[in-house]
C-alpha cells in the first residue's frame, strides 16, 4: 500500500507519473513529496512507488 | 512619492498593502487586488484537490507577487518543508513563515521562526517571518537573513487593532528592515496609524473577508495606508505636553 495524502492506495510498483495519469489533478498546479522529500516533476516518470511509501500532493489555496 | 518604493529582498513594490486571500470567494480576488492596489497576495499550501475544484491561481491577476505562507507548521522543520513545496509549485521564492503551536491564540513561535528563517534564507528564499513583536527576536531574524519582519498587531483574525503598538514602534525604530504589520488590523484607521508610526506595509485578510463589501473595504484600506505613509514621510506635527497654541495671529485683535 502507498499512502496518498493520508489515504492508502494499491499503487505500489507504479511510477508517480503512472499514478497521476489515473487521477484528475491539474499537473501545472501541484507539487509532490515522497516520504518527505520533494520530487521534481522531471522525475515523476522514473520514481517508482514502493510498498509503505507516503506521497503528498499539494497545491495553493486561499490564505493569510 | 513616486520614488517611495517598498523594497523586500531586492524586489521593488509601489503598493504597501499586502492582501490575504483566505476566507472569501476566489471570485472576489480580482476585484480585491484591483481595489486594494495590491502587488503581493498571500496564499496557503494544502493537500491538492482535483480539477473539479477551482484553483486559486486562476483568479489571481498577472504580475502579482505570490507570498505563500507556512500555515499549519508547528515547528521549523514543518515550515521549511511547506516552504520548499511552495517553491516547487513554481510561483517564485517568497515565503511568509508562520509557525504556531497552539490553535487557541494562534501566536507565532518566535524561536522556531528564527530557525526556519535561517534555513530558508540560506536556500535563497525571500523570507518574511510573522512574529510576536520582540526586539531580541527581530534582531535574531535580521541575522538569520530575513527580508522583512512581520510583527502581529493583535491575535490573528481578531480585528482588534494595534494591541502591540509600543513594541511595534520599537521594531520600527531599531530594525533596519521593512516592518510589515501583520495580523489583527481590523480597520483602515488602524492601518493608517501603523503607517504613521513608520511601518513599511500592512498585511490584512480578515478585516476584508469579514467586511460588508470586500472590494470597497479593500479600497478604504488602500487609501488609509497611503494617507498614513504620506503622514509619516511628511513628519507628524508635534504634540504639546500641556496648554494650547493658537493657530491665529496673536496681534490685531478687534478690541480696546
Amino acid at each position: 500500500m502507498v499512502k496518498v495524502n493520508g489515504e492508502p492506495k494499491d499503487i505500489a510498483g507504479k511510477t508517480i507519473a503512472e499514478y497521476l495519469a489515473t487521477t484528475n489533478y491539474d499537473m501545472k498546479r501541484i507539487a509532490t513529496e515522497l516520504n518527505g522529500d520533494i520530487v521534481p516533476k522531471a522525475q515523476y516518470g522514473e520514481t517508482v512507488l514502493q510498498d509503505g511509501d507516503s506521497i503528498e500532493i499539494v497545491s495553493f489555496v486561499g490564505g493569510g | 512619492m513616486n520614488n517611495d518604493k517598498l523594497i523586500i529582498g531586492g524586489h521593488e513594490f509601489n503598493s504597501r498593502f499586502i492582501l490575504g486571500s483566505g476566507k472569501y470567494s476566489m471570485k472576489l480576488i480580482e476585484a480585491a487586488v484591483k481595489d486594494a492596489g495590491a502587488e503581493i497576495i498571500t496564499l496557503a499550501v494544502r493537500r491538492a484537490n482535483t480539477k473539479e475544484h477551482e484553483n486559486i491561481l486562476d483568479y489571481i491577476p498577472e504580475g502579482i507577487t505570490l507570498l505563500p505562507n507556512t500555515s499549519g507548521a508547528r515547528n521549523a522543520e514543518e515550515a521549511v518543508r511547506i516552504a520548499r513545496l511552495a517553491r516547487e509549485l513554481g510561483c517564485g521564492n517568497f515565503v511568509k513563515i508562520e509557525i504556531m503551536r497552539d490553535s487557541k491564540y494562534l501566536l507565532p513561535d518566535n524561536v522556531e521562526t528564527i530557525k526556519a528563517t535561517e534555513i530558508l534564507a540560506k536556500e535563497g528564499f525571500v523570507v518574511m517571518p510573522y512574529m510576536y513583536p520582540d526586539l531580541n527576536t527581530a534582531r535574531d531574524l535580521v541575522n538569520a537573513g530575513a527580508a522583512s519582519v512581520m510583527p502581529l498587531a493583535s491575535p490573528i483574525g481578531s480585528n482588534k487593532g494595534l494591541a502591540t503598538k509600543e513594541f511595534i514602534q520599537i521594531l520600527i525604530d531599531e530594525i533596519d528592515l521593512p516592518i510589515i504589520v501583520d495580523a489583527g488590523i481590523g480597520r483602515p484607521s488602524q492601518a493608517c496609524e501603523a503607517m504613521e508610526m513608520g511601518a513599511a506595509a500592512i498585511m490584512a485578510n480578515t478585516a476584508l473577508a469579514t467586511a460588508g463589501d470586500l472590494p470597497m473595504m479593500a479600497s478604504a484600506f488602500k487609501q488609509a495606508i497611503e494617507a498614513g505613509r504620506k503622514a509619516y514621510l511628511s513628519g507628524l506635527g508635534r504634540v504639546l505636553t500641556r496648554g494650547a497654541s493658537a493657530s491665529d495671529p496673536l496681534t490685531g485683535f478687534l478690541r480696546d
